[in-house]
């Protein structure tokens, strides 16, 4: 008999167990079955964890019968494979770490273990979180759950298409300029990147230190909600975690849109953007606005430069922290090297795959002498402006809305050939990381049978105000309720 | 082509990266284009205008220097490609 766990979100489930309608363990077998059967598909999992998820459900089971559950007591989850689990392969993606066993738990991974999640698996990603259509993998593309042919973005796209596919409630995902954002909206999934530092980086492999941030992908805003809960707050072990008090997120979910001002970006809307898409997002803030939010026209003036800002800060960033992979402490090491130069040159030259190598050599450049003043000092300036455009709208408005990718997924392999428009498919979600605003997308339409997102972006420390946004269009309307017709 | 394949050899030098052969060529090319793309950057306006490195304006947070973990090596040390007797080998430095 088919119980559908799979088609119920987490806080459905979360009340299913409590009152003990099913136990963990026939939910995380249900699951691992779905995985099983439907991920050769999608490939969605780098490493699938059975054993321990049916050994994680049991003992959830047990402290729930012993009256000691905690919030998220006996639910599963799926983390993205960049975070850090002790004893588990972690390859984030890459040949460089295909046999990574990490020896520690990243501070997410702990706090949602100590809240009772029980993790199914490790979800494939664009190398090094470098992509935004989940391409640059070393373990291959992850297929979109609503049309095999085509990407469901990237960098999370592992965690996304096993979110839209019912192979999982939930997923991490981790958003340096979209990565989270994006494959949500590409996969009619629900995915919120908090602001900077509010959710430790430790044991988060590093992309770009001053742009990553970790959130997750799940099927409802309510859901989200519960799980930054669990995952905010200061880490003395982030170096980058900033000590803030962590709000009742769920509490906040319950005010109306009545009176929120909602700012709409003119330029969000200029030719770059497919119009039927357009079309979808306008639709969305029609329906906030008949429930009483107030739109209001903002004007962002160098939001055309986020993108190239982007492509020297990230880059920067990424060649330094990438240095640490030198073939000798861990990682892939190259045969016979002829000496120590060798083994650096060609362990980093086999391990990395192209779109790295190019990222870490732009980076290079731009810091290299004679360059990095015109670009990376550059960049930082224009970062400063692309923040200033954030800071003044905020002055006027609670929440910027508009699309959140300027169309829905694409083909496999349609993007490949020139990384400029790869890149410019981030075009609406970079600036949130380079202002450090927390930013979210939940789905809004259909193109042609493919999702569309809606994307909404606060001031610092704004969560409480996308949840509640998110929240209130989704009781609105069904779309976040859509499942692919053949993984229903 | 903003970058020659000169200039692509020695930013792949700086960067300790081999690049086979067969991916040279593209490496030049895509290179280039990344270079051309954040050239626009040149036309913005940023006289006066601060550098940005912290997205919430945030100072480097200290620590008290005191010791918070002991070294695990034999564990650390198990996804070593090479090691014997605690070390990591790598090939010889010094004649």
């Amino acid at each position: 008999m088919s119980r559908d766990l799979h088609t119920q979100t987490l806080t459905e489930l979360a009340a299913g167990l409590e009152r003990g309608d099913f136990s963990s363990v026939e939910l995380t077998g249900d699951l691992l079955g779905r995985i099983d059967s439907h991920d050769p598909a999608l490939n969605a999992f780098v490493t699938v964890t059975a054993e321990r998820a049916l050994a994680a459900a049991k003992s959830a089971d047990e402290l729930r019968a012993a009256g000691k559950a905690g919030v998220l007591n006996g639910l599963p989850l799926v983390h993205k494979d960049i975070f850090c689990t002790r004893d588990v392969l972690t390859t984030c993606g890459s040949r460089m770490l295909e046999n990574f066993i990490s020896p520690y738990d990243a501070t997410i991974v702990e706090r949602l273990a100590a809240a009772g999640a029980v993790v199914l698996g490790k979800t494939n990603m664009d190398e090094f979180a470098m992509g935004s259509s989940n391409e640059t993998s070393y373990f291959g593309p992850v297929k979109n759950p609503w049309d095999l042919d085509c990407s469901p973005g990237g960098s999370s796209g592992g965690s996304a298409a096993a979110v839209a596919a019912r192979l999982a409630p939930a997923a991490t995902g981790t958003d340096t300029g979209g990565s989270i954002r994006q494959p949500a909206a590409l996969t009619g999934t629900v995915g919120l990147k908090p602001t900077y530092g509010r959710v430790s980086r430790y044991g988060m492999i590093a992309f770009a230190s001053s742009l990553d941030q970790a959130g997750v992908i799940t099927r409802s805003s309510a859901d989200a909600a519960l799980l930054l809960g669990v995952m905010a707050g200061f880490d003395e072990r982030d170096s980058t975690s900033i000590d803030h008090p962590v709000p009742d997120y769920t509490a906040a979910l319950s005010a109306s849109v009545k009176g929120l001002r909602v700012g709409v970006v003119r330029q969000h809307f200029d030719d770059g953007l497919d119009e039927k898409t357009g079309a979808a997002v306008r639709e969305a803030l029609a329906v906030l606005e008949a429930n009483g939010a107030i739109l209001t026209d903002v004007d962002m003036p160098n939001l055309d430069l986020s993108v190239p800002t982007y492509y020297v800060v990230a880059p920067a960033e990424c060649s330094s922290n990438l240095s640490r992979f030198d073939g000798v402490r861990f990682g892939h090491r190259a045969e016979n090297p002829e000496d120590l130069l060798d083994l650096y040159c060609r362990s980093r030259g086999e391990g990395f795959g192209a779109e790295v190598k190019r990222r870490i050599m732009t980076g290079t450049y731009v810091l290299s002498a004679g360059y990095y003043d015109a670009y990376y000092l550059k960049a930082q300036q224009v970062r400063h402006l692309i923040a200033d455009d954030f800071h003044r709208a905020f002055e006027n408005v609670d929440v910027i809305a508009g699309p959140t990718s300027p169309t829905p997924a694409f083909k496999l392999g349609d993007k490949t050939d020139d990384p400029i428009t790869m890149y410019l498919n981030d075009i609406y979600t970079i600036g949130a990381n380079l202002a450090g605003l927390p930013g979210m997308s939940t789905p809004c339409g259909f193109v042609d049978g493919l999702p569309v997102g809606l994307h909404l972006v606060a001031p610092h420390w704004g969560e409480e105000t996308l949840l509640r946004c998110a929240h209130q269009y989704e009781q609105l309307t069904e779309w976040h309720k859509a499942c692919p017709e053949d993984f229903s | 082509m903003s970058l020659d394949k000169d200039q692509v050899q020695h930013i792949a030098m700086l960067a300790r990266l081999k690049l086979a052969d067969d991916e040279f060529a593209e490496t030049v090319d895509k290179l280039s284009r990344i270079v051309d793309f954040v050239d626009q950057l040149s036309q913005a306006d940023t006289s006066d205008v601060v550098p940005m490195a912290h997205p919430l304006n945030q100072a480097q947070r200290l620590r008290p220097d005191v010791v918070t973990e002991t070294v695990d090596r034999d564990r650390f040390q198990q996804n070593a490609p090479s090691v014997e007797g605690g070390f990591y080998l790598v090939p010889k430095v010094i004649e």
